[in-house]
């Protein structure tokens, strides 16, 4: 069993403002709470292997591995390695997205309009692209290593025409998502809206984060058993722990 | 799903390669050239990335492509937009229908997973990537592996989000031809899977077309 939060193992917890960018290392047999605060979150994350960043989060590999195209409670994210990165142990708002990417200067402009800093202070109009590449860049991190995405408390789907549906009001207020590291892991977040948020108004929201000391997965987990690819995965990844 | 055929003629190709199966291709597609990939066999996956050949930090993004145009698949229309929001290639015909670009590359590492653990020492789309980057002296390694194309693979995903890997719809013959709207690096590894069932465990060779701008 991996342990739930509870008082007595938390580590510590943050909350990231509407629009901001943070960057931490979550170590192997830890667990991170992502708590849409007000409802309505946008959460864009990307995940490096700590000790060789060159592994990194793999939306491909993902997908096909488990036959999804959406991430809930059981799945898990795999690196271009074969190994598991982080498992979704615990999920509220049942389905999260991470095929369509992340918001851009261009794209936010034309959305919502130009918001500088001189004008808006802290309330200026950011983007995840952005984002993203300024914490990148405190690792040694840049362009190159920007690849596809996971949006969590979004909802993206596709009809039978792969027409894409962007889900509006999906998540709500205390909608959360819980991610238990399987390895050390580098998390880079973006709390800026979905690209595909078609809410006139710039209106990013706060997530709160609670990291707490989880233990690592047993025999019987439920993320390990979810489907054989699964077992195979989490083996590849214990691998690097013997 | 559209069939745009091309009115152009091979005959006056500029360029003309058969790629057998497993094999790597890195070529410059110049702005206005047109480049056809054609599926000799069927049902063959042409796992294909794309670069700006003046700053490969610029390159296709599969979930930028998609999300621009609204929809999952690739087709005749269908503009690949690269990381900086500009166009890398247009599709400009397409016999099959439909194109992949969620299913991503076959990996010694994935195929671990997904098949048997026993299955890495086969060959693979990431080796083929790997072993071309490795020789061209352009500065690209894994570090610029993204999310690709899978030309003629038929990946569907249900309104449930289930992602279904299903019966091929190219055949022998089909092509997809798509113009440069930029100088471009294309790189190719026409699949060696042995493992899934969508190409009938019988990878092929296709044929690659470069058309010179009209002029």
């Amino acid at each position: 069993m991996t342990d739930p939060l509870s008082k007595t193992n938390q580590l510590w917890e943050e909350t990231i403002p509407g629009g901001a960018h943070w960057s931490f290392v979550m170590k192997r047999g830890t667990a991170l709470r992502v708590t849409d605060v007000e409802g309505g979150a946008n959460l864009s994350a990307l995940f490096y292997n700590q000790e060789e960043k060159l592994e990194r989060y793999n939306m491909a590999d993902t997908l096909k591995a488990q036959h999804t195209a959406h991430l809930t409670t059981g799945f898990v994210l795999y690196s271009d390695m074969g190994r598991v990165l982080t498992s979704v142990i615990g999920d509220s708002c049942g389905w999260h997205d991470t095929i369509s990417g992340m918001s851009n200067a261009a794209l936010v402009e034309k959305r919502y309009g130009k918001a500088d800093y001189q004008q808006a202070r802290n309330a200026m109009h950011r983007n995840a692209r952005d984002c993203m590449l300024i914490e990148l860049s405190k690792w040694g991190l840049g362009k190159r290593d920007i690849v596809p995405n996971a949006n969590f408390f979004s909802k993206v789907s596709a009809d039978d025409t792969g027409a894409m549906h962007y889900a509006a009001d999906h998540s709500k207020a205390g909608d959360f998502v819980e991610l238990r590291f399987e390895m050390n892991v580098l998390v880079v977040l973006s709390a800026t809206p979905h690209s595909l948020d078609p809410n006139p108004e710039y209106a990013p929201k706060p997530v709160l984060l609670q990291a707490w000391r989880c233990g690592t997965p047993d025999k019987q987990d439920q993320c390990r058993n979810f489907r054989p690819e699964n077992v195979r995965g989490f083996y590849n990844t214990e691998l690097l722990f013997r | 799903m559209s069939i745009v055929e091309s009115k152009l003629n091979p005959q006056h190709a500029s360029y003309e390669l058969v790629l057998p199966a497993g094999e790597s291709w890195l070529h410059e597609v110049k702005r206005g050239q047109v480049f056809r990939i054609l599926d000799l066999e069927g049902n063959q996956a042409v796992d294909t990335l794309f670069y700006s050949a003046h700053d490969p930090e610029e390159r296709y993004s599969a979930v930028d492509t998609i999300r621009e145009q609204g929809n999952i698949y690739l087709t005749a229309g269908t503009k690949l937009i690269s990381t900086e929001g500009n166009v890398l290639m247009t599709i400009v015909a397409d016999t099959c229908g439909r194109h992949d670009t969620l299913g991503g590359a076959c990996a010694a590492e994935s195929n671990s997973v997904r098949y048997a653990t026993d299955k890495k020492y086969m060959h693979s789309c990431r080796d083929s990537f790997l072993h071309a980057l490795g020789h061209c002296d352009c500065g690209m390694d894994k570090r610029d592996l993204t999310a690709n194309v899978n030309f003629f693979m038929n990946v569907p995903v249900t309104p449930q989000g289930e992602l279904t890997f299903a019966d091929g719809i190219s055949a022998p013959g089909k092509y997809v031809e798509m113009r440069a709207e930029m100088d471009v690096f294309v790189l190719i590894s026409n699949c060696p899977q042995l493992n899934n069932p969508c190409n009938a465990y019988n990878p092929t060779p296709v044929q690659l077309l470069i058309w010179d701008a009209a002029a």
